[in-house]
């Protein structure tokens, strides 16, 4: 059903229909509509059976849905940021102990300093902790996304993180298609738990593990992460079939074929990127892009197959690395070892900097041109950054860099150009 | 469901698998299930199995309980009344707050034997072999049961016109009512003795010989009265205590006037003295040398010879005795306890002067035997009750002891064993005793408080008139109660402390009535179960390394 | 056929009784008890929170019919029964993190809810675990008054890591954090923290203090948390002979002793306030519980042995004893 809805609510409508029965919640910006929708929809009694808790903190969250995974129940939580690193130690368990819980992350900058807009360092710090990440393009794909999380997640025993850039999709209001239940129900089996808490057949579930099993444990987890590889594609193309519409799957190629530079992102930015790509092919620049949908397990085959052959790339992030710099592009990097292409890291976006099609293209012009420099950040002032180099290294004790930038920028907020 | 197959590797783990981890190899020392000697079965010279005949009754199980007694004494009603209860000096019970009225219970179960006529356990097929004892007090009774239990044939001859000794003719009826001593003695006949009263025995080894006696044991007592002069006159009154009580028993009381005094410090000067007063005496009074702590006397005894008015005068000797006049010399005692006369003479009003003042063995019977020796005017006996005169065995007040009436019934058994084993060629060596459970091996915090249960007593003013029993029995209620007062010293009664204690689930409980097992698969030698077992019957032993 | 156990009758403070039935008689006593936490695990010997463990379980068994559901902290108790490839537990059973045991066990009462099952949930933890680390989610949970029953261990410091202090620690003791040396020597003496009675003031339905001092107390107390939903809290004193410095056979008597001084009173409280208390049999001067401990040694003898600070020991368990009302009504001055 066609809604003009604002993302967050389409994506509480659509996790309701997957009937979770135990809902945690802990607020925090950007992710809040999606609960509060979704404390409504139980209390108005068109979720049941579910039990929505309010818990204390976000690790409290999490720990709630462990304990109610491990119990036989559908279990669902969403956080950002800050309260993502808070719940750290439980999503490392989480993921260690194979529990199928989804979790919404709306993509948020992590502090300090405190910053409340959109980038994917969250994302990123949880990376190595055992759970499958997606990444929405759009609300459509953000609402569809939960539906084949849910599948993912029981199929493989593995708990799935989607990640929905924060404000861009969770506060945009779109035209969304809402499946109905009927069509959920049929998508989305019964949870069947391979292990679970039960009188009947008592098990110790959280054993420790020592030296001489543990390696062993993990590269089970590992090789999970890889089965998702081949099971992610089959669930995307088992949704299409049944709804009609792409969503989901490992990465999606835009208008690749014959291109000479590729661009690779992951989420909102995809849909500026594509416009781009769209004026610069009207201009004869033979250049395509791939949305990167699934960030864990990396798709190194997918994405050898998809830039293989081609000169160069472009991976578009929205995080940096302290003292290393691109994450994903060394993970494309990674996958495309012994091509002949070069990679360019182009960091963007940070703290919910708005991302330009200008910038963009004077960006994609000057790679394609052999111009571009290996790693770029997209739209940073420069002056101020030296000024503050030059003023540090003079004095000892000059203050909070962040607060001096602030001054140095002056009363009003960076234009955009 | 779980299948293995499933179950994800090492994160998730079979339950009760610790199991194949035999913690037991962390053990320096690991507990055994003993059984250690309750004090009251140590301190019983009737060899008593006490704390076992206590646990049967705790249970309402009396009729066992009396079995498990009469094993070994064949007396309880008796020795419930009469018996100064070593037993109770030493029950650990009394360091928590008083000790078990173990009396008492005996004498319950002695007293509901009589009444539902329960018969003493069957002899043993008749070996053929006769024995003869000679005296029917309790040493001699308890003799002839057990060895008639044994199979033998058995004929007590008693000097007296009836059997009992010091049961009939020492002990008043007060203490001890003589339908109780008749029918103990009748169910020890019951078994199959033989009883010949007014038949004294003056030659023993013609007497053992004549008779076909393989064996003898004599138990003749000690009937004779200690005599002291005193200085007197023709018409002064002088009785031994021993006759007292004899002719009072025979039912022909002398005449003893209105004031009695009674020389002497033991329970048969105390058993004068009320005697007296229940004969009519206005006034009895104890004459004792010394001072009330050194009085040999039992402090029941006295206790109840004070509640009846029995009066006192300690530190008095016997100077002189006349006619209604005795004068006493106050005697004083010096810084290294010894008394002295002080030369001050005072007088009392007395109408009797009573001796009671020692007992001694009829040794005359004995004179000329080989092998027989005597030494502080008692016979000499060896380890097996015998004297040096093969086949002649003696015990009771007659051979060196303390005489009380459970020494003699004690000795009666012992003799008893040694006659059996000594008629079939062979020695008999009683069994090793395993270590007493002191109250260190007790964990007291597990007994609520519970005091004693006292005996109903009868009134004073029946007291003084009568002869009628003056301490009551227990009722079944309070004697249940009070058997239940037994901490069951070094026995286990299934309190499944142990079992319940133990960090490691290693005490195995092996069902009502067959206690527990270590389970040294995977006991750590904590030592929790030894700590925590209440009546110490747990003992941590060092492991073999 | 009741058992033949010769034993000494009314008031009796052993695991079995003679006169009581079956049905009567302690879990412990019992030939077909739980033994939820079995043998074959690696606590030191003499553990009073292994036996401890074992006593709440089973009888947490015995109420629910074997419908039980546990969630264990980290600490002593998850890492002795839980090494891989060996568990110690016979029910159900999840380890997840120090910090989360409410919010786990919050999450698996929800699952039962949600799942309509009559399963039950028992949360246990050690005193670090609960006074420290787990304390938020601890509050949570009480504050939504889930339900769940949880346990706490305390055996006044983080032992399993080697007796560092928590904030259960009480003043004065030696830890290996709060070591005696120095001018004051041991743990502090603060205002200390009292995690029974800041759940009273959450107003939960039911907060009891235990001991393996007192089983019978402790099974009921258990029991009865067991016949009641919404969120409860046991409080649990374990001595670690290892931590304490007592001998592996004296965990009981310790704990006795700790009881009997009044430093940890027995009592229990509904809906926040005070039901009733269980009184002192025969009071024992704190000192006598302190000598017997090796992580107090420093306070009698050394440099450092200060009777000031034995005085203010004695003076928090008169407190307590006035407080909790520990002694017959004729025993108060």
């Amino acid at each position: 059903m066609l809604r003009q809805i604002e993302g967050s609510r389409a994506m509480a409508e659509t996790i309701a229909l997957c009937r979770p029965e135990v809902i945690c919640a802990y607020p925090i910006t950007p992710q809040t509509h999606i609960v509060e929708a979704l404390s409504e929809i139980v209390r108005a009694g068109r979720l049941s059976p579910c039990e929505f808790i309010n818990v204390e903190s976000e690790f409290a969250a999490l720990s709630v849905a462990i304990g109610a995974s491990a119990a036989g129940a559908r279990a669902y939580t969403a956080t950002s940021s800050q309260g993502l690193l808070f719940m750290a130690e439980a999503v490392y368990n989480a993921g260690g102990l194979g529990l199928p819980i989804v979790m919404t992350l709306g993509n948020r900058a992590i502090g300090a300093p405190i910053n409340i807009w959109n980038d994917h360092s969250d994302a990123m710090s949880m990376r190595d902790a055992g759970w499958i990440q997606l990444f929405a393009k759009d609300n459509q794909e953000a609402s569809d996304l939960h539906v084949q999380a849910f599948r993912l997640a029981e199929a493989l025993s593995c708990p799935v993180m989607v990640c929905v850039d924060g404000f861009i999709l969770t506060h945009a209001v779109e035209r969304v298609d809402l499946l109905s239940q009927e069509a959920v129900d049929g998508f989305l089996p019964r949870y069947e738990p391979v292990q679970t808490l039960d009188p009947l057949a008592p098990v110790t579930i959280g054993a420790m593990v020592g030296p001489e099993a543990f390696a062993e444990v993990r590269w089970l987890a590992h090789d999970k992460q890889l089965r998702a590889l081949a099971m992610v594609p089959e669930i995307s193309a088992a949704f299409a079939a049944a709804f009609g519409r792409d969503a989901g799957g490992l990465l999606r190629p835009y208008r690749c074929e014959d291109a000479e530079t590729v661009v690779v992102a992951m989420g909102s930015v995809n849909g500026t990127i594509e416009d781009v790509v769209d004026e610069m092919r009207a201009s004869g620049v033979a250049i395509g892009s791939v949305d990167l949908c699934t960030f864990r397990p990396f798709p190194a085959e997918a994405i050898r197959a998809a830039l293989g052959g081609k000169k160069r790339v472009v991976v578009v992030e929205k995080n940096l690395a302290l003292g290393m710099g691109g994450v994903l592009a060394s993970d494309v990097r990674m996958a495309l070892r012994g091509e002949n292409l070069g990679v360019h890291t182009v960091i963007a976006g940070l703290g919910g900097r708005a991302i330009t099609r200008a910038a963009l293209g004077r960006v994609f012009a000057a790679a394609h041109a052999g111009a571009l420099e290996e790693l770029h950040m997209l739209d940073l002032d420069w002056t101020l950054v030296t000024r503050e180099i030059a003023r540090a290294s003079q004095s000892r004790r000059s203050g909070p860099a962040a607060l001096n930038l602030l001054r140095d920028a002056g009363p009003s907020m960076r234009r955009i150009a | 469901m779980i299948s293995p197959a499933t179950k994800p590797f090492a994160i998730t783990l079979d339950e009760g698998s610790s199991r194949a981890n035999h913690t037991g190899s962390w053990r320096t020392r690991r507990p055994e299930m003993t059984a250690r000697l309750s004090p009251c079965d140590d301190a019983c010279p009737a060899g008593e199995d006490v704390q076992g005949w206590l646990a049967l009754a705790e249970e309402g199980e009396y009729r066992a309980a009396w079995e498990r007694l009469v094993q070994h004494n064949p007396l309880p009603a008796v020795m419930g009344r009469a018996c100064y209860h070593p037993c109770e000096n030493a029950c650990n019970r009394r360091h928590i707050d008083q000790a078990v009225s173990i009396h008492a219970v005996e004498r319950f179960l002695g007293d509901l034997a009589l009444r539902e006529k329960w018969s003493a356990p069957a002899p043993l097929s008749p070996t053929g072999k006769r024995v003869l004892v000679v005296g029917a007090g309790p040493s001699g009774l308890a003799a002839a049961y057990h060895l008639a239990l044994r199979g033998h044939a058995v004929t007590i001859r008693e000097a007296l016109p009836r059997a009992g000794g010091m049961m009939r003719y020492g002990i008043p009826t007060y203490r001890l009512p003589r339908d109780v001593v008749d029918a103990e003695i009748g169910r020890i006949l019951d078994v199959g003795v033989t009883l010949e009263c007014n038949s004294p025995v003056e030659d023993i080894v013609g007497a053992i010989e004549g008779g076909g006696f393989s064996a003898c044991f004599a138990a003749v007592g000690a009937h004779l009265a200690n005599r002291v002069q005193i200085p007197t006159s023709d018409a002064a009154r002088i009785v031994d205590a021993l006759d007292l009580l004899r002719d009072v028993e025979g039912g022909d009381p002398p005449r003893i006037g209105r004031r009695v005094a009674v020389v002497g410090g033991g329970n048969t000067a105390l058993d004068a003295a009320r005697t007296a007063k229940r004969l009519g005496a206005d006034e009895a009074t104890i004459i004792y040398r010394r001072t009330r702590a050194h009085m040999p006397a039992h402090a029941l005894e006295v206790q109840e010879a004070v509640e009846e008015g029995i009066q006192m005068r300690w530190l008095r000797a016997t100077a002189r005795f006349d006619p209604g006049k005795l004068v006493v010399e106050r005697m004083e005692v010096d810084t290294q306890g010894h008394v002295h006369g002080t030369g001050d003479f005072e007088t009392v009003e007395a109408d009797t002067l009573v001796l009671a003042i020692g007992q001694n063995v009829d040794l005359s019977i004995f004179e000329g035997i080989a092998g027989v020796h005597v030494t502080d005017r008692v016979i000499e006996v060896d380890s097996r009750m015998m004297t040096g005169h093969a086949g002649l065995f003696a015990g009771g007040d007659m051979v060196p002891s303390e005489r009380t009436i459970a020494v003699a019934v004690g000795h009666g058994e012992k003799a008893a064993r040694n006659v059996d084993a000594y008629l079939r060629g062979e020695t008999w060596a009683p069994p090793p005793r395993p270590e007493i459970a002191a109250f260190e091996h007790i964990n007291p915090w597990y007994y609520s408080e519970a005091e004693r249960t006292v005996q109903p007593a009868l009134d004073l003013a029946r007291r003084q008139r009568t002869f009628a029993e003056v301490q009551g029995g227990l009722t079944a209620d309070n004697a249940l109660f009070e058997a239940r007062r037994c901490l069951s010293c070094g026995n286990c009664f299934e309190c499944d402390n142990c079992y319940g204690v133990c960090p490691d689930n290693a005490v195995i409980k092996l069902g009502p009535g067959k206690g527990f097992r270590i389970d040294l698969d995977f006991c750590k030698g904590c030592g929790l179960c030894e700590a925590e077992c209440p009546c110490g019957a747990i003992r941590m032993v060092p492991e073999a390394l | 056929m009741s058992q033949r156990v010769k034993y000494y009758q009314t008031g009796t403070l052993t695991v079995g009784n003679r006169l009581l039935d079956d049905a009567s008689r302690t879990v412990q006593a019992s030939i077909d008890r739980s033994n939820a936490l079995t043998s074959g695990h690696r606590a030191c010997q003499g553990c009073g929170e292994a036996l401890g463990a074992r006593w709440v379980l089973d009888a947490a068994m015995r109420a629910t019919g074997g419908q039980l559901i546990a969630v264990n902290a980290t600490g002593c108790l998850e890492v002795f029964t839980t090494p891989y490839p060996e568990s110690a537990w016979q029910l159900p059973w999840i380890h997840s993190l120090f910090a989360n045991a409410p919010a786990v066990a919050t999450g698996v009462a929800a699952a039962m809810r949600a799942k309509g099952k009559a399963v039950r949930v028992v949360a246990q933890g050690g005193d670090g675990g609960t006074t420290d680390i787990g304390f938020g989610c601890l509050s949570g949970m009480f504050e939504r008054n889930d339900d769940v029953l949880y346990v706490c261990y305390d055996n006044e410091a983080y032992m399993n890591t080697g007796v560092q202090r928590s904030s259960a620690t009480p003043p004065g003791a030696r830890t290996a954090t709060t070591p005696a040396v120095g001018p004051s020597p041991g743990n502090e003496f603060g205002q200390g923290k009292s995690v029974p009675l800041i759940a009273m003031a959450h107003g939960i339905p039911y907060v009891a203090t235990a001991s393996v001092a007192d089983l019978h107390d402790l099974e009921a107390k258990v029991i009865r948390a067991m016949s009641m939903h919404g969120a409860r809290y046991i409080h649990v004193h374990v001595p670690c002979p290892l931590g304490w410095g007592t001998a592996s056979d004296a965990t009981l008597r310790v704990a006795r002793l700790a009881v009997a001084c009044g430093l940890f009173p027995l009592f229990e409280a509904e809906n926040g306030v005070l039901t009733g208390s269980t009184v002192i049999r025969n009071r024992q001067p704190v000192e006598a519980y302190l000598r017997s401990q090796q992580r107090f040694a420093h306070l009698f003898s050394g440099p450092s042995a200060d009777p000031e600070r034995v005085a203010k020991l004695q003076a928090i368990a008169d407190r307590n004893v006035a407080r909790f009302h520990l002694l017959q009504p004729e025993e108060h001055s």
